[in-house]
Order: structure tokens, then C-alpha cells, then sequence
């Protein structure tokens, strides 16, 4: 376990951590953009370059844009004054809390048993252009389908019609 | 504790972080943050095994996680799409307040 | 000789580093490279701001700078002293974290995109298998300083100005990122050093460079269109427009933090224009085969000198674009002439080696880009002029 991996995992804990507790929600929307980018150093460090670079355009450049536009177009600049945790943010904590700790026992109960291999593996982005075509040729297509869904639903959920919302 | 591990307990609390983050809080949008980091951590999983795993160069890891980026992306403008819908519709999106559907 | 002249940095680089212990040694070639990469493109910043000054004043038939040293050549360290000496300006009620960091993070951005970039023969910082991937990253992630430095500025003007650059650089990397792909397509490789050498071929003294081929020129332009709009240069420079915005998104930053986003700009523009010529101009590689003697370096900056002249003459010439005649431009004419270049590529790639594939390509992009043209140009309904006197 190297200094690295601890730093790089404190950095994207810090920012995650960041994200669920500020009161600001451009603040927590910018820590997230911190933990997306701890998340793609974390892939740069596993050896996986398209994953990691791929994650940093599309999370960082579009998916935290996105939400930073919607904090500003639902004026979620203003701070609600009934405060910003819910009524039952306890059986919220709870849960979260004995999810984790479930997951950490298993991770932690199986550490044996877990596959071990340290070489690093040789992929090209020519290899996985070729998977892609190749093998994962319906999942793409499949992909491409959602994607071009997913705009025209997201136009159409948020227009603006033009006789006024009641 | 090996690599894995170490990567597995990350992802593993980055979860638990993101689901805390949508239950716990009030505004719409911090709920779909919270799913945001819950999928990233699914992702970390997903590229730690394949790493770690008996066959890398198979690809299988990389491309779950690639195809769940986009997909990710994908939900997230709906998501965001339909709170800004709602918010047009009933001016908050404190998500406290929409309980007309309460018994 | 030649190649003794070629290789100087690298050669340069091996002599320094031999005097280190072996087990430093990679770490410092790297550590003198990026040194040498922070020093020198700061340098050609003062010279593009310089060359701008003075361009933009014989353009605009005045002399530009001539007072501090020989043709104002010394004004650029005049404004420097004067950007370091002003007083740091932060508004109340802005939000101070995110107000500093903004213009790190934008100069961080853009400094990380020049380690992909060939310079030379053998002279690339990092010789990444995804190299184009990372450039696109990294360009990226100076959308979000941008927001940053806008909203936590806590101004109307400054917010306004940030949402505008922010959805215009959204539309345009999307182009950007589509006429790449047609090179790559064609290249076979992400990897910038791969693109460069599969240009570095000649044909009867003709280079292979892919602005050379109907699919490249038509591919060049939409990217130079598109890298315009990325960097916020004129004619798509509403967001710092000095007339309708104040100064948009930097409105508030002084002093040194606004010579922070004045480099950073300057950095994505060089940094831009380098990505363009490895795509489409060669790269280092020399206009003719009896031409190769002269250094690779040399033609990769004086082809990155020419196209940052090109976008000061831009600037000079074109007059401002309105934010929707932006966005319908982009969404409307530049996106679908894009995807018409990727698929007029794959059947470039498609018909092989002939004369058949030129007059094909050629002229179907030749006919879709007048015919755009004009369906664009007829949607404009003017009235009748009306004329009102003073009375």
C-alpha cells in the first residue's frame, strides 16, 4: 500500500465527504468534482488509462457542469432556512452506516480468497477499441440507443412550454 | 492488507458516503450527487478486480465500467432534467416538502 | 550534423541527467523537461502577447506599443512588473476558497496539455497510448475554473459571463473532440507520436499531412473553428467581451490572479494550436522531403507561431458573434458537417489507394458545405426598412 494510494484515497474521501455535509450546494457540488478526480487518479494508479481519462472528460467536464447548472437554473443558491439535513437524517445515517459495515466485513472476512495477480496488465487503447467492435459491439449500440433516449428525454422533460407551467 | 483490499474498503466507503448523501439530505440535486458517487464507487470496484483479477486482458472490468461512465452520464442529465421540472412546477426542491402523495 | 542539430534538447537532456546517480536519473530527464516546458511557454506567451499588440494596431491602422525598448518589444515585461505590482482587489461577499483556486486550477489545466504534445523527433514529454484522451481531459477540466472563477465572484456580470463561456466551450469541445476522431480513424493510433509519424511521409515531394486530403482540410477547419470558440478568442468572444460584459467572467480579479487567466488563456491557445498542427499539419515534420534538414523543433513552433498570427489576424478581422448566432452555429452547421466529415473519412479509408477517392470525398463535402451554407443564410426574413427622422 503506497503513500500514493493513501494520499490519492484521502483526497477523493475528503471531497465525498465534503460533498454530503456543506450547507452550500455549489460548494458540495464542486467537492464532488474533487472526489470524481481523486476517483480517476484512483483508476490512473490501477493501471487503467482509458477508464481514468475517459472518467475525468465525462464526469468532470460534463456530468459536474451539468449539475452545477441545475443548482444555479433551481436558484439552490439560497440557503433553505429549515436547514439542509431531513427530518429523518438519522435512520438515513444508520442505514448508510450498516451498509458500510457490511460491505468492509466481507472485504475484509474474504481478504484471503481474493485473486492476487500484480502484473500489469498490457492494454492498448487498440485493444479495447477492438473489444468494443468485437465483442461488446451490442452493449455500444445498445449504448449509442440510450444515450440519443436519454437527450431527447431530458429536452423534453425540461422545456419550457410556452402556455405557462400551472 | 493487499492492494485489492485497500481499493475494495475506498469504494466501499465512497458507497456508504454517497448512500448517507441521499438519504440524509434535503435537496433533490444532493440526492442525485449521492447517486453519482454511488456509481463511481460501483465503477472503482469494478476496475480494482479487473486489475486484480485472473484475466485482465479480456477486457471485461474496463468495459463494464466505460459503459457504466456513459451511462452514468446519461442518467444524470434525465435526473436533473426532471428536477428542474419539478422545480418549475412547485417553486422548492426540498424534497421534505413534496409529500402529497402522503397517505 | 543534421541530426546532431535535430536531436540538441535530447542530446542536452542525456548529458544533464548523466551527472546523476542512476537511480534518480529518470525522475530527473522528466523533472528537466517539465521545467524546461514551464519556462519556455511562458516565454513564447510574452512573444504571442507582443506579437498581438502590435498585429491588432498595424490591423487596425494605429503603431501598437513602440515606447518600451526597441519596437515594444520589452512591453510585455513592462505589463508583467505592472500585474505583479498591483493591489490584489477579493470582493467581500466572494466566496474566497474558490476564488483563489480558480485561476490555479485553469493554469494547471492548460500547462498538463502540453505534455502529449510532440515537439520534435523523440522530444515528447510523456509518449502516452492515450495521449490524444488526455489532451481532451485536460481541456476539459478548464470548464470548471471557469465556472468557478464566475460564480464565486459573486456578480451579475461575472456569473453571466461564465455561464456563456461555460455552454459555449461545452458545444465546441464536442466538435473538437469529433474531428479528431476522423485523424484517428485514419491514423490508426491515440497516440500523438504515431499520428506525427504517419504524416511524415512524401509523394513526389508532397507531404502526407492530413490538411493535404479533402477529409483533413474540411476536418482542420471545423477544428480551428472549434478551437477558436474553445479559448474564447474572437470572432466567439462574447464571455470577456470588453463592451456588453465588462470583462465577464474575470471581471473581478487584479493583479496577478488576472494575469493568471490571461496566461491561461494564452497556454490553452498555444496548447490548442500545437494539438492542431500534430492532427493535421504534421506535427514536426518539414513541408518538403528536401526540406528535412532544418529541425524538427523548428517547424513544430513556426508552424504553432503561424497559428496563433492566424488567430490574432481572427481577431482583427472578424466581428463579434452573438451568443445564439454562437450556439445555432455550432449545434447547427459545425456538428453536422462534422459527423459528415467522420463518415466522407471511413469511406476515404474505405475505397483505398486511387484517384477515385479524391474527386468523391471532395465533392461531396464541397456540395453539403454550399448547400448548408445557403439553407442557413435563407432563414433570415428581413422586413422592409423603416426610417425614423428627427423631428
Amino acid at each position: 500500500m503506497t503513500v500514493v494510494f493513501y494520499l490519492i484515497a484521502t483526497l477523493t474521501l475528503a471531497g465525498g465527504l465534503a460533498a454530503v455535509l456543506l450547507k452550500h450546494l455549489v460548494h458540495c457540488a464542486l467537492a464532488v468534482t474533487v472526489a470524481f478526480g481523486g476517483l480517476a487518479l484512483l483508476f490512473l494508479s490501477l493501471d487503467a488509462q482509458f477508464a481514468g481519462f475517459a472518467q475525468i472528460l465525462v464526469y468532470i467536464g460534463a456530468v459536474a457542469i451539468l449539475i452545477v447548472f441545475a443548482i444555479l437554473l433551481t436558484r439552490g443558491s439560497e440557503l433553505p432556512k429549515d436547514g439542509v439535513f431531513s427530518r429523518t437524517w438519522l435512520v438515513g445515517l444508520a442505514i448508510a452506516a450498516g451498509v458500510f459495515s457490511v460491505l468492509g466485513w466481507a472485504v475484509l472476512e474474504s481478504a484471503q480468497s481474493l485473486p492476487q495477480q500484480s502484473a500489469v496488465p498490457a492494454v492498448t487503447v487498440h485493444d479495447i477499441g477492438n473489444a468494443l467492435v468485437g465483442r461488446y459491439v451490442l452493449p455500444l449500440e445498445i449504448v449509442a440507443l440510450l444515450l440519443t433516449a436519454a437527450t431527447i428525454g431530458a429536452v423534453i422533460v425540461a422545456l419550457h412550454e410556452k402556455d405557462g407551467a400551472q | 492488507m493487499t492492494p485489492l483490499t485497500g481499493y475494495l474498503l475506498v469504494a466501499a466507503l465512497l458507497f456508504a458516503m454517497g448512500l448517507a448523501g441521499a438519504l440524509v439530505r434535503r435537496n433533490a440535486i444532493l440526492v442525485l450527487i449521492g447517486i453519482e458517487l454511488m456509481l463511481n464507487a460501483a465503477n472503482l470496484n469494478f476496475i480494482a478486480f479487473w486489475r486484480y483479477g485472473p484475466h485482465p486482458e479480456a477486457l471485461t472490468g474496463m468495459m463494464f465500467a466505460i459503459f457504466s461512465i456513459a451511462i452514468a452520464a446519461a442518467e444524470a442529465a434525465v435526473g436533473l432534467g426532471l428536477v428542474i421540472a419539478i422545480y418549475r412546477h412547485a417553486q422548492t426542491t426540498d424534497l421534505d416538502k413534496m409529500n402529497r402523495m402522503k397517505g | 550534423m543534421i541530426t546532431t542539430m535535430d536531436q540538441i534538447f535530447v542530446l542536452l537532456q542525456h548529458w544533464i541527467v548523466g551527472f546523476l546517480p542512476a537511480f534518480v536519473q529518470p525522475f530527473a530527464a522528466v523533472l528537466l523537461s517539465v521545467v524546461v516546458i514551464i519556462c519556455l511557454f511562458p516565454a513564447l506567451f510574452a512573444l504571442a502577447v507582443w506579437m498581438e499588440r502590435k498585429g491588432l494596431g498595424r490591423m487596425q491602422n494605429r503603431l501598437g506599443p513602440n515606447r518600451v525598448g526597441p519596437f515594444g518589444l520589452l512591453q510585455p515585461i513592462a505589463d508583467g512588473i505592472k500585474s505583479l505590482t498591483k493591489e490584489d482587489i477579493v470582493p467581500l461577499s466572494a466566496d474566497t476558497p474558490v476564488h483563489f483556486l480558480a485561476p490555479l486550477l485553469l493554469v494547471v489545466a492548460a500547462f498538463m496539455g502540453f505534455a502529449v504534445l510532440p515537439m520534435g523527433r523523440n522530444m515528447v514529454l510523456v509518449d502516452m497510448d492515450a495521449g490524444l484522451l488526455f489532451f481532451f481531459a485536460m481541456g476539459a477540466s478548464t470548464e470548471v475554473s471557469v465556472f468557478m472563477a464566475g460564480w464565486s465572484s459573486r456578480n451579475k456580470y461575472s456569473l453571466l459571463g461564465a455561464m456563456r463561456a461555460v455552454a459555449q466551450m461545452i458545444s465546441y469541445e464536442v466538435v473538437l473532440l469529433l474531428s479528431s476522431v476522423a485523424v484517428v480513424m485514419i491514423s490508426g493510433s491515440m497516440s500523438l507520436t504515431k499520428i506525427v509519424e504517419a504524416q511524415n511521409h512524401y509523394t513526389w515531394g508532397m507531404p502526407h499531412w492530413y490538411i493535404f486530403t479533402p477529409w483533413g482540410l474540411a476536418g482542420f477547419v471545423m477544428y480551428a473553428i472549434a478551437a477558436t470558440a474553445e479559448t474564447n478568442r474572437s470572432p466567439f468572444d462574447l464571455p470577456e467581451g470588453e463592451s456588453e460584459l465588462v470583462a465577464g467572467y474575470h471581471t473581478e480579479y487584479s493583479g496577478f490572479k488576472f494575469a493568471l487567466f490571461f496566461l491561461g488563456e494564452y497556454l490553452a491557445m498555444f496548447s490548442i494550436s500545437g494539438l492542431g498542427t500534430t492532427l493535421f499539419l504534421g506535427g514536426w515534420s518539414a513541408p518538403f522531403a528536401f526540406l528535412e534538414w532544418v529541425p524538427s523543433w523548428i517547424w513544430f513552433f513556426s508552424k504553432l507561431m503561424m497559428s496563433i498570427f492566424v488567430f490574432i489576424w481572427m481577431r482583427g478581422t472578424l466581428p463579434r458573434l452573438r451568443q445564439d448566432q454562437l450556439m445555432n452555429f455550432a449545434w447547427k452547421f459545425v456538428l453536422p458537417f462534422t459527423l459528415l466529415n467522420l463518415m466522407v473519412t471511413a469511406l476515404w479509408r474505405f475505397m483505398g489507394e486511387g484517384w477515385e477517392r479524391w474527386v468523391v470525398c471532395s465533392a461531396i463535402l464541397a456540395v453539403v458545405w454550399v448547400v448548408m451554407g445557403r439553407v442557413e443564410m435563407r432563414s433570415e426574413h428581413f422586413g422592409p426598412r423603416s426610417y425614423r427622422y428627427a423631428e
